[in-house]
């Protein structure tokens, strides 16, 4: 995959051709709540809940989880996460949760 | 003697029992396979069923299995990884020293809430099981117009193409009865296109637009209101239809998660490169069991049965397993009108067009519509009974090769 080399406030990061975050180790708290403000949203505790389950399940499961599995295992209902997140939950966590985007099969 | 069990007797699990069964000596392993039915279902033939194919699509699935291999019909309630035993809802008692889950994934209508009821194959329909391609069949026959939705709930999805190659099916059989102008077709996707890899996308999304195909994307559905015949989704979108044809929510066996060993849809989590259990290192889950992030296809149940049974050898010998599955996956794309495309793609490969399997041999082509492909899928049936599931040498690599491969930017058209 290539990545290009962005600025996000006074941070350095990888990208790929969509934005999304390419090196996991490159995140950072501060670094969510900028990147959340680029495609307008503001952090509640609601949002972090489902943040904080992406950034833990990850290396484990080494795949984003999908909505489902956030519901299920983090407690958030779909309805929630279409509130928070409006539109495409799935790619907006994990593009504030510097993650990959979301996995489709073709 | 050891004993291994496989848990299903479909596609994954006939390969790796007739396999190993070959491989391991007959004096020193007790191979048993357990099923709960008694017969073998050639799920690619379901497609064509709604348009009128007949072909008989059962065998037994004794029949399928070698000599040596005990065979027992059999429902399971919940395996016992510390014990290492499955318990079978009748009471019996299956002990093991290695177990293999090969019992794949199934459509899960109750899912969504308004799916099942009196609706269900009057105007909603799926076709991934035999009784519901049939009802289908005869939903088609009499219909007489107006808006036909295919739709999928969620992924992942057994056979991850076939919603398209039925959406292109649909299209040329209305066409053939002279009723396309009244008939809307919508194809509705929880994912951000019909197609996510971009090449793909770029060549085969042209042929919805050809075939003025509507694409709703970004479209998870939270209920459907069969009174109001409308699908709704979790962000309050509604999509109305007069035939709905549904791809439920697909998940793994209940005893999966009865017995702990599942994910969120009852998948086993394995490594991706061995198809070991990330909990349980005598158990192996293969096929549409696992949780691979590939597609849930027959090709990958091939490719990587063939990565498991080497392992497997070395595993139980008690040395290193030194076979890494790639992903590899191929899909022949039914698009109407006797001719198909063919996509071959791995883990880190997306669909790519040019030629398969012989490099500029071909004969087939990838991400180009031939009546060659068409002809490819129809062959694949014999192939599939004679020398897939018996576990014969086919001449298909499991690791996916770029040979015959390019990239677009590297193609050079006359």
């Amino acid at each position: 995959m290539t990545a290009t080399v962005v600025s996000v406030g006074d941070t350095t990061i990888h990208v790929d051709s969509e934005g999304f975050l390419t090196e996991y180790g490159e995140w950072t708290e501060g670094l969510a709540g900028q990147l959340a403000a680029r495609i307008g949203i503001e952090l509640t505790d609601e949002h972090w809940k489902a943040i904080r389950f992406l950034r833990a399940d990850y290396p484990s499961h080494g795949e984003t989880a999908t909505l489902r599995r956030v519901s299920t295992l983090a407690g958030i209902p779909i309805k929630q996460l279409f509130v928070l997140f409006p539109g495409k939950p799935a790619k907006k966590m994990a593009y504030v949760a510097g993650l990959p985007k979301p996995r489709g099969c073709v | 003697m050891r004993r291994l069990v496989i848990l299903g007797g479909g596609t994954a699990g006939t390969i790796v029992a007739n396999k190993l069964r070959r491989r391991l000596a007959l004096e020193d392993w007790q191979i048993t396979v357990i099923d709960r039915d008694r017969e073998h279902l050639y799920q690619p033939g379901l497609l064509f069923v709604p348009f009128g194919g007949r072909e008989d699509l059962r065998k037994q699935r004794r029949q399928l299995l070698r000599n040596g291999i005990q065979f027992l019909i059999g429902e399971v309630g919940a395996v016992d990884p510390e014990q290492k035993s499955v318990r079978l809802t009748d009471g019996d008692v299956v002990s093991y020293d290695y177990l293999v889950v090969a019992t794949g994934t199934s459509s899960r209508p109750d899912q969504t809430p308004g799916m099942l009821g009196d609706e269900w194959h009057r105007s909603i329909h799926d076709f991934y099981t035999y009784d519901g391609a049939f009802a289908l069949r005869e939903a088609l026959q009499g219909f007489t117009g107006g808006r036909l939705v295919v739709h999928v709930v969620d992924q992942p999805i057994k056979c991850p193409v076939a919603p398209l190659e039925f959406t292109f099916l649909v299209e040329a059989f209305l066409r053939g009865r002279q009723m396309r102008d009244q008939v809307e077709l919508v194809y509705v996707t929880p994912l951000d296109g019909a197609f996510t890899k971009p090449i793909a996308s770029r060549y085969l999304g042209q042929l919805l637009d050809d075939r003025k195909i509507a694409v709703e994307a970004d479209f998870l559905v939270e209920r459907i209101d069969a009174e109001r015949k409308t699908l709704v989704s979790y962000d309050e979108r509604e999509i109305g239809y007069d035939l709905l044809v549904t791809v439920p929510l697909n998940m793994g066996a209940d005893f999966i998660a009865a017995s702990g060993l599942g994910d969120e849809l009852n998948y086993v989590p394995v490594d991706k490169h061995t198809l070991q259990s990330v909990a349980h290192p005598d158990i192996f889950a293969i096929g549409d069991a696992n949780d691979l992030p590939t597609s849930k296809a027959g090709s990958v149940a091939h490719f990587s049965s063939d990565i498991f049974v080497e392992n497997f050898r070395q595993y139980v010998e008690g040395v290193a397993m030194t076979h890494r599955f790639d992903g590899h996956a191929n899909c022949f794309v039914e698009t109407g009108d006797g001719k198909g495309l063919l996509i071959d793609f791995n883990y880190d490969t997306e669909p790519l067009p040019g030629r398969f399997p012989l490099g500029r041999l071909g004969p087939m082509s990838l991400l180009r519509e031939t009546k060659a492909n068409h002809w490819g899928k129809l062959a694949f049936r014999w192939i599939y009974w004679h020398l897939l599931l018996p576990g014969r040498w086919l001449p298909l690599p499991a690791r996916m090769s770029m040979s015959g491969k390019h990239r677009p930017d590297e193609e050079v058209r006359p």
